[in-house]
């Protein structure tokens, strides 16, 4: 068996889960094995039946979930490898599937390769991965010695395909549980302060980084980003530790992972740290002052300008192309 | 309270990569090296901690003699003390056998509080922490962007995609740290004077068996094509045709 452990979110399964099931069944074709998924959590029984052309779909609902219990969920899916013995363990490579499965991993002593974004198999067995290094900069031919073998996979690096086929065979699965599974849980939730699209979910990215010069230019970008479709304005590391935009805002290896259709980078360098953070965007425009800015040589369309001067005379267009 | 954080020391690569010739390692040479992003963080936090909990805190790498740079970094900002597992090949230390060895390290030291990165900044495992935790047999819990010490338990908040999971957990425990948890400090002069004194603690400690084995780094292909739109304001009118046609407008 191949094995998919899925998070759940609101009910649904996110894009990250559907690219990781996506993985995992192009695994278990390849490896000519059963696929199997496991799903954790308080309300995640009815979305099994959605798992279409996945044979075996293992719930493991408990009203005591309120919200991720770290240690209760590794329990159950170490019980789960247990029980059916599969070859490789796929998750997502979410702050979420990374937790589950390095604790998953320190409590069935197995080696664990976080990230992957490729799958070499031979005769039936994976025989090496390909892995994010520098969150992305740079890659890692690695091999696994030890079984079964457990994965992550890495956000944006197979795109989720629907899920089609035969109804999946649901089965139950219950692992008896202790108060110490519960020691670490969620004793509150605080709903975000952020109003609008979120970095990850919005279509065009605007990023502001060290050209910005200021908290207050940022509104520049603000406006720019009401004027157009699903639009949020991220920064960069610089940026943040300026305290010109919250760490939330920060998109790169210490911050978001964005994928928009559109990312456009405002007084941004380019500077590796960063690029790995917007590499999965489709296009990225960049307006920078410096022709030879590194941004340049990783992005799709180049303005040569200064941004203090592109972006009020870009507002001042739409406005005039949306106003007529 | 008795902080313990731990650090990697990891080359500060700035603007791109040059791989060794064999293509298993970054090329360092010319390269200084620093303390990983979230570690740092950790640092900060720790010494925050004791500044306003009372008690102390050590720093601890698995590494070559030259990593006692970065565990001299951390005194220097306000850490108390130090020790170094001696790993002049910790590059070939997967974090099975790193959390092992930590593991094995403090569990007589008696920490109260354990800090880790959530992930160091090269190889971006995800899981030293989570296995020492699992060693010693304490709570833990990763990625958090806020700490608070209350008595003997500590209250810790990790940011989700919409809000914060707020998470009470008894001390001792383990805690994984992100960026974005404070602003990390500068060390002072003097600070970085009187870290040169501070002697720091060497153990010896065996390397067990890898489950993960590198056969090799690559770059990744980057395939775009640049477009220039034009210089300045002038560029704007292609840049709104541009916008049309991706749909943003």
């Amino acid at each position: 068996m191949i094995l998919a452990i899925l998070e759940a979110q609101n009910k649904a399964l996110p894009e990250a889960s559907l690219e990781t099931a996506t993985a995992a069944r192009d695994v278990a074709q390849k490896t000519n094995d059963t696929l199997g998924v496991l799903l954790i959590g308080k309300d995640v029984r009815a979305l099994a039946p959605t798992l279409k052309g996945i044979q075996i779909v293992l719930v493991a609902e408990d009203q005591q979930f309120n919200g991720y219990v770290p240690e209760a969920f590794a329990k159950i899916a170490a019980e789960a490898i247990m029980k059916k013995s599969p070859k490789i363990v796929l998750a997502p490579g979410t702050d979420w599937g990374n937790d589950v499965l390095a604790r998953v991993a320190a409590r069935l002593n197995l080696g664990f390769a976080s990230n992957c974004t490729e799958f070499f198999i031979e005769h039936g067995a994976l025989k090496r991965v390909t892995r994010s290094n520098w969150g992305g900069s740079l890659l890692e031919d690695l091999e696994l010695l030890s079984n079964p073998q457990l994965l992550t996979l890495q956000p944006h690096a197979v795109p989720a395909k629907p899920c089609e086929g035969a109804a999946p065979t649901i089965e139950d699965l219950s692992v008896p549980l202790h108060d110490k599974d519960f020691r670490v849980r969620v004793k509150a939730m605080i709903p975000s302060e952020k109003k609008g699209i979120s970095l990850t979910d919005a279509k065009v990215v605007i990023g502001g980084g060290r050209g910005l010069g200021s908290a207050e230019a940022f509104t520049m970008l603000e406006e720019l980003a009401s004027l157009l479709n699903n639009a949020a304005v991220g920064a960069t590391r610089v940026a943040t530790n300026n305290n010109w935009r919250p760490h939330s805002d920060q998109i790169g290896q210490t911050g978001a992972q964005i994928a928009p259709d559109l990312y456009i980078a405002c007084g941004i360098s380019g500077a590796i740290q960063h690029m790995v953070g917007c590499k999965s965007a489709k296009k990225i425009l960049a307006i920078n002052k410096d022709a030879e800015a590194p941004i340049f040589q990783r992005a799709d369309y180049g303005v040569v300008g200064d941004l203090h001067q592109v972006v009020p005379a870009l507002i001042a267009e739409l406005k005039q192309v949306k106003g007529a | 309270m008795k902080v313990l954080v731990c650090v990697k020391r990891v080359p500060d690569t700035g603007g791109g990569f040059k791989l060794t010739a064999d293509g298993m390692r970054v090329d360092t040479t010319n390269l200084d090296f620093a303390i990983s992003p979230h570690e740092e963080c950790a640092v900060e936090e720790a010494i925050r901690i004791v500044e306003k909990h009372g008690g102390n805190a050590t720093a601890l790498t698995l590494g070559p003699v030259a990593a006692q740079e970065q565990l001299r970094e951390a005194i220097a900002k306000g850490v108390n003390s130090a020790v170094r597992l001696e790993a002049e090949d910790y590059e070939s230390w997967d974090p099975a056998a790193t959390a092992q060895a930590i593991a094995e390290a403090v569990k007589p030291m008696g920490f109260d509080l354990l800090l880790f990165g959530n992930e160091s900044a090269d190889t971006c495992n995800y899981q030293v922490g989570l296995r020492v935790a699992h060693l010693l047999d304490l709570p833990c819990v990763t990625g958090i962007k806020a700490l608070e010490i209350q008595d003997s338990r500590a209250i810790a908040k990790r940011e989700v995609k919409d809000g914060w999971e707020v998470y009470e957990v008894a001390l001792p425990a383990v805690f994984t740290v992100k960026e974005g948890i404070n602003n990390p400090r500068h060390p002072s002069l003097r600070g970085i004077m009187s870290a040169k004194k501070v002697p720091i603690e060497q153990k010896k400690l065996t390397k067990q068996p890898a489950q993960l084995a590198r056969k090799a780094l690559k770059k990744p292909h980057e395939g775009r094509q640049l477009e220039i739109l034009g210089q300045g304001p002038e560029a704007v009118p292609k840049i709104v045709a541009k916008l049309r046609e991706l749909g943003a407008i």
